[in-house]
């Protein structure tokens, strides 16, 4: 393999590289622009057991570097998924691909995974427990430990396949929640999923977003992501994906550095759509000017000293 | 879609809060009704703007400063390179027209019109143009739809200038089909008024403009669509006005 490549619980990729969940849809779009094989992988559109039409808009508010999004997980729902969506993204992408799931009850996530389990190119499953934006839904899961540990689980109980469990900043401590996830048998975390903010028009005095609040995401939050992924990755014994505000090749060796196996890019890829390219492109020269032999190397080297 | 980089030739205000922006560079494939996603410096997501010409290397997009991402837009100067996303939408379906369309377009949402009306005379109809504002002063392209050899009617809500009321006190006795683009109260209304089909163009916050975020949904007669990418553009029939 190539001085890019890393191992995702037992998987190797070609390189970090991977677009996070609800930035990519099931791949096709991107494929029009550029061939997405370019890609460590990809995590597919949050799919969940019914089909989703999310929240009211407007859903997207702009921040200084950055956005906020209350999306509130469309889409269309996973037996859609398998038959239309799938094979669409099969017909443009040949790696193993992250299968995002989410659901509103323990029994709909084991329902979820388990759907969608026999899909030879699903390679992982990441488990989202922490989206912000539905009412009584996701949010509760992700901020309790032992809700995060049933799910976990749950999910656990219903695939062989390697488990993630996508993770929520919007805690005071990520460490326990983390370490419950692993105890129960999740593979893997991956952080942070979006912060939870708003915005205030001037003009109406309401908020931008018809939800009133979303998950703000975009170069701003990096700093975040950054300490929260070194603070779970020293405390578990499990690969850590990092994500948040990456969108360059600097970005990617900072993550790695604070501990993260593979990375994920999400606003980025809805700013400029050629970002993973281009960041996987700029990923050797980049290794070079700082002194980077192979980048599975620099997984949390900044844990010592 | 296409990501291409533009120079400004020229931008200009044609009123008050309405600007003219000419940008060279490559427009190949570009459909009327389709529109452009600007990155203004600055500011982390780009500006949705609809198409209002597209001559071979020569893209002109009218557009309303309504924030300060579209201030900064209008305070961008010539030689200035935007990296525009290109081509984004559906457009509007020019083979619908019939030997009379009817172009409705209420005040930013006159500029994809020309295009249109534009792409309609190549086509050998000459579409009958109604254009709506709040009052006088925010008439824009009134005439320029004229030298294109279109009848136009001006309608201003306030009757300052041409037909005192709303665009849909305007229509005209016959018409095959129309092309609509306006906020959505006007839209609302046209969809209401009209006797032919139609398509219409909405307008929505969007995040990428090109499909990937769902940011831009809306829930029609056939299922949830995006703005962005099954849209702007919508057949009158689908679209849903239970608000």
């Amino acid at each position: 393999m190539g001085r890019l490549s890393v191992n995702l619980c037992g998987i190797e990729l070609e390189n970090p590289v991977i677009p996070a969940s609800g930035t990519f849809g099931f791949g096709y779009e991107f494929a029009e622009l550029y061939d997405i094989n370019v890609l460590g992988t990809f995590s597919f559109k949050g799919t969940t057991r019914e089909p989703r039409f999310g929240n009211p808009t407007p859903r997207i508010a702009e921040c200084t570097a950055g956005m906020i999004n209350a999306v509130g997980l469309q889409n269309p729902g996973v037996e859609k998924v398998l038959t239309e969506e799938l094979p669409k993204l099969k017909a443009c992408f040949r790696k193993p691909v992250m299968a995002n799931v989410s659901g509103f009850s323990v029994e709909d996530y084991a329902y979820t995974v388990q759907k969608l389990d026999a899909e030879e190119q699903i390679g992982w499953f990441e488990v989202n427990v922490s989206c912000p934006n539905v009412h009584g839904g996701g949010m509760s899961f992700g901020t309790s430990p032992e809700a995060a540990a049933q799910v976990t689980a749950a999910v656990r109980g219903v695939t062989k396949k390697p488990v993630l469990v996508k993770l929520s900043p919007n805690v005071t401590d990520i460490v326990p929640i983390a370490k419950a996830c692993e105890a129960a048998g999740a593979d893997g975390v991956s952080l942070i999923n979006t912060l939870l903010g708003m915005r205030i028009d001037l003009k109406t005095k309401r908020p931008v977003i018809a939800n009133v609040m979303g998950g703000f995401s975009g170069p701003a939050i990096l700093p975040v992501a950054l300490r929260m992924v070194y603070q779970t990755a020293k405390a578990v014994n499990i690969p850590v994906v990092g994500m948040g505000g990456v969108g360059t090749a600097e970005d990617v060796i900072e993550m790695m550095l604070a501990g993260a196996s593979a990375v994920e890019v999400g606003a980025a890829n809805l700013t400029d759509p050629f970002a993973c390219p281009k960041i996987i492109e700029a990923l050797p020269k980049t290794m070079d000017r700082y002194g980077i032999k192979n980048l599975k190397d620099i997984i949390g080297g900044a844990f010592h000293g | 879609m296409k990501n291409v980089k533009f120079m400004i030739q020229s931008n200009l205000s044609l009123t008050a809060s309405v600007y003219e922006m000419r940008l060279a560079g490559d427009t190949a494939g570009i459909l009327p009704g389709q529109f452009v996603n600007v990155q203004v410096p600055g500011f982390y997501l780009r500006r949705p703007i609809s198409v209002c010409g597209c001559e071979e290397g020569l893209l002109t997009l009218v557009y309303k400063t309504v924030g300060h991402g579209t201030e900064a837009m209008a305070r961008m100067q010539p030689g200035d390179t935007p990296d525009l996303l290109t081509g984004l939408g559906n457009g509007y379906d020019l083979s619908k027209a019939g030997d009379a369309p009817l172009l409705i377009g209420g005040g930013v949402g006159v500029p994809p019109l020309y295009y249109t009306a534009k792409k309609l005379l190549e086509r050998g109809v000459t579409p009958a143009v109604i254009l709506g504002f709040n009052t006088k002063d925010e008439i824009f392209y009134e005439n320029e739809f004229r030298a294109l050899g279109c009848g136009v009617t001006v309608t201003t809500a306030d009757g300052s200038y041409g037909v005192k009321g709303f665009v849909t006190d305007a229509l005209p006795e016959r018409y095959t089909y129309f092309y609509a683009c306006g906020p959505k109260p006007m839209l609302k209304a046209v969809c209401a008024k009209t006797a032919s089909g139609g398509e219409l163009s909405l307008e929505e916050r969007m995040g990428c403009g090109f499909g990937a975020c769902m940011g831009c949904s809306i829930q029609t007669a056939n299922g949830p669509k995006r703005v962005c990418k099954e849209g702007p553009v919508f057949k009158k029939e689908d679209l849903l006005w239970e608000d």
